[in-house]
């Protein structure tokens, strides 16, 4: 074997956690009792032995430098037990073992700039995508409209003082890597694609372009003498589908790429069933840096589900009690044409009954 | 670098104002820090962001880049605008898998933050949606080397494209007292068993794993997996009763009424004249509310296993799909039944290549085909908690119904034959 020949990966697949895992969380492995939350942002959890572990969730920027992972290391080995692990939506966790090292922890992230909290009916930190920074058919950037949401919602993470937990996602196209939410923002495209013609052929396997199209509105084309694609603009629903697999295809343009928001999203089975989100906004400017209509709307939605719905409701199940009526006059937001789903099964979207909220 | 122009970044500035930690003010370390080892490549990153902020358009393309032996788990950019942003023209991802559960000492993040100053730009993402660390920002020329630093630390590359990809767990057993069976052990066999689809992809498209200890589904299985694992308990929820008595002092009757007897969805709750709780079990559907509210007194049961549901994504392409209920129930307990686990998952996978499409995620397959011949190929019985009602339209045809009816009878005989 020749020195330049590569090195042979060790297929070590999912690592084992258990050389990573707190000690504590390692003695009592599956034999967790109960849990309490002294104070938003730590939790307090007993095991059956009588082992405890208290954690604080303190939140991040996701997107995270190797300076600050090192002052983020600094403080768990300073003030923590030197284990760390990070929750679904990107919260660090530090462990200890005494309840004694709780505060001196909180002090030092509130320090060096990370907030404690999204623990229990607190606003989480938004799950999100990658956006301008690294995808490849963003429409906007989600770190830059997380970084503007959480800014206003600070307060909102830090605390428990919302009905139940909101979880807030963001995408940067429509396939909606973020995940539903009870509040998510998405970007929503308003026009077909624009096709260079000079590339498709090249670039883009067009059968599969073709076959990628939810509404057949996409065929082969002879344009300009190049073999090419068409797309039936009556037909197109501005889905994006067909940017990813030929990229000539382009869907985002400065204008015409916009920010839509659905609320009521719910993955928990906790009393209702698992939700999809509902639109209720769309057309909202992509407006960098700040996206402030987009904060405005999210906003009003939010302090009005924190005003008026019970403990324990979640956003889709306050609405699904108050009704959508009420909600888009709460909210002062228009209800459209553009609601009235119009998919497959849309049918079963619409009220089959004689209820009717006045 | 005294020479090196730094690019102005005028709307990338506006993020680092207000309380919320700013990726930007992180990216911006990374280019003035005088002990940072990628400035210039951190100063045309920045510099192409601050393009992106003013024209509102992304700028990074796809392409083929990989790591030696494997067909996925890189997510290779090449710039559109790299003659203005040269040092930055090639910014790969790599996708690692962390350790089951997330957990980390500060000695392992110190090592990856090491290896990624050296060989890429310094800059992690824990965790990407697809549950992977993600290692942004890599030439390929350094592609494979970033790679051999993590892989010898016990580190691999997750999924991309259409293959078997990283999977995801709850904290579960390591810290959470609802969690119904090991999901980290459950992940392990599985996704360490059929590794091979994931670094070599040759699926229709890709499949996804999730594993949630229990219904309250922290890791979203139900709505993002094609194979969601979810905790479930078939034995009576434990009452403290002690315990109930104290939340009915400290919040008060009209409060626990409300709030757990008017919210169970099934109306399998009531509080008892003398302060204490009675739960219907044959009512209850496992939805984890009461026992959230009274964490100290609620408590799932010791018959404990999984359900799995199969089917979930997102729009792309015949709009959303929730996972459907497939298995109500499967003991999750003893090492065999770990196995019949992994087995049950090695047929789905086997089923989704041979039957999908190209590009068509399992539950678009399951639709095309009719959720009955899904369940034959899969040899599953019809189980009544499959559905939220029987059919209502008449249009099918019913001739052998008295056979299906007469199977139905004896498994049930046979099955209170071995109980």
């Amino acid at each position: 074997m020749s020195d330049d020949t590569p090195r042979t990966p060790d297929e070590h697949g999912v690592p084992d956690p258990f050389p990573y895992m707190h000690p504590v969380m390692v003695d009592n492995y599956g034999k967790w009792d109960h849990h309490e939350r002294p104070r938003p942002g730590v939790l307090h959890h007993v095991s059956k032995t009588g082992g405890e572990i208290w954690t604080v969730r303190a939140g991040t920027q996701r997107q995270t430098d190797v300076f600050t992972l090192r002052t983020m290391m600094d403080i768990a080995d300073e003030f923590a037990d030197g284990y760390i692990r990070f929750t679904t939506r990107s919260n660090m966790e530090f462990m200890v073992s005494d309840e004694a090292k709780v505060e001196p922890l909180i002090e030092a992230l509130n320090k060096a700039g990370f907030p404690v909290g999204g623990t229990g009916n607190s606003v989480s930190m938004i799950s999100h995508t990658q956006g301008w920074l690294h995808c490849d058919i963003p429409g906007t950037d989600a770190s830059g409209v997380v970084k503007s949401l959480m800014d206003m919602m600070h307060d909102d993470f830090i605390k428990e003082e919302m009905p139940n937990r909101v979880r807030i996602t963001t995408s940067c196209c429509q396939i909606n890597c973020g995940g539903q939410g009870d509040i998510a923002i998405n970007v929503q495209y308003t026009k077909p694609p624009r096709i260079n013609h000079d590339l498709v052929a090249n670039v883009c396997e067009r059968p599969s372009v073709v076959a990628r199209c939810p509404v057949a509105a996409i065929r082969p084309a002879m344009v300009n003498g190049k073999p090419s694609l068409e797309i039936d603009e009556k037909k197109c629903i501005c889905c994006g589908a067909c940017y990813p697999p030929c990229p000539p295809m382009q869907i985002n343009s400065k204008e015409s790429t916009k920010l839509a928001i659905w609320v009521g999203g719910k993955h928990s089975n906790a009393r209702s069933k698992p939700t999809f989100h509902k639109l209720v906004v769309a057309n909202l400017p992509n407006n960098p840096p700040r996206w402030p209509e987009v904060e405005a709307v999210v906003k009003k939605i939010l302090y009005t589900y924190k005003d008026n719905a019970k403990d324990w409701e979640r956003m889709g199940e306050w609405i699904e009690r108050i009704g959508w009526p009420r909600f888009f006059e709460m909210t002062d937001l228009a209800f459209t044409k553009h609601h009235l789903d119009t998919w497959t099964g849309a049918r079963k979207t619409m009220n089959q009954s004689a209820h009717v909220r006045f | 670098m005294a020479d090196m122009k730094i690019h102005p970044t005028p709307d990338l500035d506006e993020l680092e104002k207000g309380p919320w930690p700013s990726f930007i003010t992180g990216l911006k370390a990374l280019r003035d820090r005088p002990d940072s080892k990628n400035k210039e490549y951190v100063n045309d990153l920045l510099g192409q962001l601050q393009h992106s902020y003013t024209n509102k358009m992304g700028y990074w393309k796809g392409g083929t880049v990989s790591v030696f032996g494997y067909g996925g788990g890189i997510i290779p950019r090449f710039s559109d605008v790299a003659e203005k942003f040269p040092a930055s023209s090639e910014m790969h991802t790599l996708r690692v898998m962390p350790p089951a559960g997330n957990h980390y000492t500060t000695k392992l993040i110190r090592d990856m933050c090491d290896v990624w100053e050296e060989h890429g730009s310094g800059l992690i993402a824990f965790h990407g949606q697809s549950g992977d660390i993600m290692f942004q920002g890599c030439t390929t020329e350094k592609v494979q080397v970033a790679f051999d630093a993590l892989n010898k630390m016990g580190f691999d590359l997750g999924g991309a494209g259409p293959a078997l990809r990283t999977s995801m767990s709850c904290v579960g057993h390591a810290r959470c007292e609802m969690s119904c069976y090991d999901e980290q052990k459950a992940l392990r066999n599985i996704i360490n068993e059929y590794l091979d689809e994931m670094h070599r992809p040759a699926l229709p498209y890709k499949f996804k794993f999730k594993f949630s200890g229990c219904p309250n589904d922290c890791v979203n299985a139900i709505h993002r997996a094609d194979f969601a694992v979810i905790g479930t308990w078939r034995d009576d929820i434990k009452i403290n009763q002690d315990e109930v008595k104290k939340y009915v002092s400290e919040l008060g009757r009209k409060y626990i009424i409300d709030h757990i007897v008017a919210m169970c969805p099934t109306r399998a709750v009531s509080l008892n004249d003398d302060d204490t709780i009675e739960i219907n079990n044959k009512d209850c559907v496992h939805c984890m509310h009461c026992i959230n509210v009274m964490t100290k007194a609620l408590s799932v049961g010791d018959d404990k296993g999984a359900s799995i549901m199969i089917g979930g994504k997102r729009s792309l392409k015949v709009g959303d799909l929730m996972g459907t209920m497939i298995v109500p129930f499967m003991k999750l307990e003893s090492d065999e039944d770990f196995e019949e686990l992994t087995e049950f998952a090695g047929e789905m996978i086997d089923f989704f290549a041979d039957n999908a499409l190209e590009h068509e995620r399992t539950g678009e397959t399951i639709d095309r085909i009719g959720l009955p011949a899904f369940l034959e190929a899969l040899e599953i019985e019809p189980n009544a908690n499959m559905v939220n009602h029987p059919r209502t339209s008449s249009y099918v045809r019913t001739d052998d119904f008295d056979e299906a009816a007469e199977e139905y009878f004896e498994k049930k005989a046979e099955k209170s034959a071995a109980e």
